[in-house]
């Protein structure tokens, strides 16, 4: 089976092509046919792919060499191990789900719009896969820049808006100054170990390479991360982003490509383990990205940008376990993250759907009724996030907690702070929407959506309620945390760095995961209670609250600091040294040219002597030439 | 000074000729040009008779200062009846004329500066200027040549008519 | 004489005609410097024949080495006879047309 995995991205990538060319063609059902297609035999072969890597069988596929440069080699790779495996399952699985959703959620565009969409959508899985099943990091870049490209075209997919597009552009090029940081690491690593392909690489180390390189390396690699897992400073464009349509929130900005930066740390685990400044500075951005969008979210009032915000906050948790070295608990909760995360954007897809379009929590309320199926599936989806056991958020959730409480207890109680956030505004957005009365203001009764989307609602949520499983602690059952045994293999070669931070002893666990629950519930309750009751009000928000709204104001510091004087230096270069400068340079040119051709027409003036006199200064010169020449 | 009779009439002819040939060149009156024209071909000739090239010399009085200066006068009293001197042309070509035609010479003779040794001739000796010898090689030798320029002749006669001739019907 | 005389002599005569060509206005004045130039050509050409028989001499006593030359200029006074006599047919002519010899004003060549 091993061989058969370059068929993996193949598919996906056909998918593209035939739903792309032939747009004009084809019948909305055949494009919708063919993109989900695609992306189910890619998940079938990745189960295939996933039973061989149980049973023991990993590798690498080369292809063919990519690059070849004197001593350099970057061959055209695929590394199948238990990560690489683990990932493909969820990005094939959920993005099969989110293909079938969008074939009813994206119904009202016309065929060639549709079929654009489809074809995006693929290209997106293809990007994705080429990013986890590569075997260096050059191939890993190629899937990384693919996946911003894909994120681009996806947002700004109704290109009619002039909005959208700015948001994806803002999207596109936060990502681009993260790949510089990437692009910076690999050509260090070039430099330093002479190759890029993972196993070499771990293979040399620790080698001959300083602590401080490697810190160096590292941080190039997390300023990448930053930008394409949306961590502070270059967050900002999650929250534009929700201008896509909503299954494209789900795959792309929740379940997958916002997790590819956790990939890449966790693949990377050898080098964050020897270099523990990097390790540091992961765990702290983190934990602060996870606090200020968990603040924001608290008022936000469009139920995608709450959800946007929730998103930050979740990967925030995730690499504030990476950087405690819970590489694990980061892999699992990406694990069950993109199950409920996708369940509760594809629900709010569905309430969008069903209130015409309305995104304002303001004019939601009492949908219960109206929308039974999603009801349901949204309210686990909301108690997964939240962290009630024993649902899988529980789990995650908490082994990363945990792990931060070994690490430093300070993490722990901020992290903690973060959670209860998180629970207050998920069931601020779940009361608004579903309890309580109606507020929408008179439009015709909101109906259930169809079934392609309320099947994949309830599998997901099947998912997000049992996915825990798959990692239950030490605490409850020994040997029973399946993904921590599948995955050591991965992680093998970092855990005797790390094993500094003690494992805090049962009794404590218990004591942290009872203090949490309850307080969590105790939010929960409270939230159902106080927002079940909203009244729309109109008035302005005030003090905290303004701040809150108005996303502490970091867009608009960006916009000052950043983007007025770059673009301020783009015109001034645009008149001042394009008109000026260059545009006169080569006016000139052709005005040399032309004066020149008149002055010489002048040289036939009729006059023989002249013509004479020309030609016995050419023949003085000829001479005088010969003579340099012979002399 | 120790030269023989050759060495010194060798330097009066050159003399003889440079000093004329620039009166040719500048003197205003078209008609003296004429004049110092012939005076430097006489010049010539005497150089041809001191290398004992005496068919040429004959030829080049008759031809040249003979039959074509004539010429150049009889056309030169056909157009020039009305005025006696020509007006001063543009500065800057005679200037350039002038540096034109010094910087030839300054370049051929430094050129020629890096000959080979000098070649020392005899003046007297030798019979190949004799008008036999030279006749014998012309005609046995160059006929077909000698042929052919007698129709360039013709042709330059038929030439000279047809342009010369007034459009009358 | 040495050769070198000869030659220098030419060159000056020779440099003397082109001056003359660049610089007269009367396009008779201007025809006869070039016969200047043909002439001081001549005159090498002769010492060089001179030379060249002297050379010989000294091997051979009866040789006629060096008589090419001379041949060479008889012919090129027959071209230059030929030449002045078109030439000054198509001076004669041009005047009949402008009643002006001056070279500056035959330039219908212009532009």
């Amino acid at each position: 089976m091993l061989k058969l995995t370059y068929l993996i991205p193949l598919f996906p990538f056909a998918g593209f092509l035939l739903a792309g060319l032939l747009r004009n063609r084809l019948s909305k059902s055949a494009v919708g046919l063919i993109g989900c297609s695609t992306v189910f035999v890619a998940f079938i072969i990745s189960l295939f792919v996933f039973f061989d890597v149980l049973k023991g069988k990993s590798g690498t596929l080369t292809l063919f060499n990519f690059i070849e440069v004197d001593k350099l080699v970057i061959p055209f790779a695929y590394q199948i191990d238990q990560l690489s495996s683990i990932f493909l399952l969820i990005i094939t699985g959920v993005g099969f789900l989110i293909h079938v959703y969008s074939t009813a959620y994206m119904h009202e565009e016309s065929s060639d719009h549709y079929a654009r969409y489809f074809s995006y959508l693929n290209l997106f899985v293809f990007s994705m896969l080429l990013l986890v099943m590569g075997a260096n990091y050059v191939i890993m870049f190629i899937g990384w820049e693919g996946v911003g490209l894909c994120s681009y075209l996806l947002i700004g997919y109704w290109f009619k808006n002039t909005e959208y597009n700015n948001a994806a552009k803002k999207a596109f090029v936060m990502n681009r100054i993260g790949d510089l940081g990437f692009l910076i690491a690999v050509f260090w690593m070039i430099a330093q170990f002479g190759t890029t392909t993972f196993t070499d690489i771990f293979a040399q180390l620790p080698g001959g390479a300083s602590t401080a390189v490697l810190t160096g390396i590292t941080l190039c690699l997390f300023i990448g991360a930053t930008g394409k897992s949306a961590q502070i400073p270059l967050y900002t464009w999650l929250p534009d982003a929700m201008a896509g349509p909503t299954p494209v929130s789900a795959l792309i900005h929740a379940a997958t490509m916002v997790t590819a930066g956790i990939y890449m740390i966790a693949r990377s685990n050898l080098l964050y383990a020897l270099a523990p400044i990097s390790m540091h500075v992961v765990a702290i951005t983190g934990l602060v990205t996870a606090i200020l969008a968990a603040t924001i979210a608290l008022k936000q009032n469009d139920i995608k940008k709450v959800l946007a915000y929730s998103t930050v906050s979740q990967l925030g948790y995730m690499f504030l376990g990476l950087g405690v070295g819970a590489f694990t608990g980061a892999v699992f909760h990406v694990m069950t993250h993109a199950f409920f995360k996708a369940l509760l954007f594809l629900g709010a897809g569905s309430v969008i759907h069903a209130m015409h379009h309305q995104q304002d929590l303001r004019f939601y309320g009492g949908l219960k009724k109206h929308l039974p199926i999603t009801h349901i599936t949204m309210l686990i989806g909301c108690l997964a996030i939240a962290g009630i056991p024993p649902l899988s958020g529980f789990f995650s959730k908490d082994e990363i907690l945990i792990h931060a409480f070994a690490s430093n207890p300070v993490y722990y109680v901020v992290g903690l702070g973060g959670a209860l956030l998180t629970a207050f505004y998920m069931f601020r957005l779940y009361a608004m929407t579903f309890l309580g009365s109606e507020r929408n203001d008179g439009h015709h009764a909101p109906h259930e959506s169809p079934k392609a989307i309320t099947y994949v609602l309830v599998i997901l949520a099947v998912l997000s309620a049992v996915g825990g499983f798959a990692g239950i602690p030490e605490l409850f059952a020994q040997n029973a945390h399946k993904l921590k045994n599948f995955l050591a293999p991965v992680f093998e070669r970092s855990a005797p760095l790390l094993a500094s931070h003690e494992h805090p002893s049962h009794t404590t666990e218990w004591m942290l995961l009872g203090v949490s629950t309850a307080l969590i519930l105790a939010i929960i309750v409270w939230t159902n209670r106080s927002y079940s009751r909203y009244q729309k009000t109109d008035a302005e928000q005030q003090g905290i609250s303004k701040l809150l709204a108005n996303k502490w104001y970091v867009d608009e510091l960006y916009n000052g600091i950043i983007a007025k004087p770059l673009l301020a230096l783009g015109g001034f270069l645009g008149t001042v040294v394009e008109k000026s400068g260059i545009d006169k340079a080569v006016n000139g040119v052709g005005k040399l040219v032309s004066y020149s051709s008149r002055q010489l027409r002048l040289v036939q003036s009729g006059n023989v002597a002249n013509y004479v006199l020309i030609m016995v200064v050419a023949i003085i010169l000829i001479i005088r030439l010969v003579f340099y020449i012979r002399y | 000074m120790n030269m023989s009779i050759t060495q010194i009439l060798f330097w009066f002819l050159s003399a003889l000729a440079v000093f004329s040939a620039i009166m040719v060149v500048t003197r205003k009156n078209p008609v003296f040009s004429v004049l110092y024209l012939i005076i430097t071909f006489f010049a010539i000739s005497g150089h041809y008779i001191l290398m004992n090239a005496q068919f040429l010399a004959i030829v080049n009085i008759i031809v040249y200062a003979g039959a074509i200066m004539v010429l150049f006068l009889f056309v030169l009293m056909l157009v020039n009846l009305n005025k006696e001197s020509e007006p001063h042309k543009g500065k800057y070509m005679l200037w350039s004329g002038a540096l034109a035609g010094g910087l030839f010479m300054f370049v051929m003779i430094a050129a020629l500066q890096t000959l080979a040794p000098t070649m020392v001739q005899g003046i007297g000796k030798g019979d190949i200027g004799l008008i036999q010898n030279l006749g014998k090689a012309l005609f046995n030798e160059y006929v077909v040549p000698f042929e052919i320029s007698t129709i360039l002749f013709l042709s330059a006669m038929v030439g000279a008519i047809v342009i010369g001739k007034r459009d009358h019907a | 004489m040495p050769i070198e005389y000869y030659i220098y002599l030419a060159v000056i005569l020779f440099s003397i005609g082109v001056t003359g060509v660049l610089t007269r206005r009367n396009a008779i004045v201007v025809f006869m410097c070039i016969e200047l130039m043909l002439n001081a050509v001549n005159l090498l050409m002769v010492a060089f024949s001179k030379l060249h028989h002297a050379k010989a001499l000294v091997s051979d006593a009866a040789t006629t080495t060096g008589s090419e030359a001379q041949i060479f200029v008889f012919f090129i006074m027959v071209v230059a006879a030929a030449e002045v006599s078109v030439g000054l047919a198509i001076i004669v002519m041009m005047y009949r047309n402008v009643y002006n010899v001056d070279i500056n004003f035959l330039n219908r060549l212009k532009n």
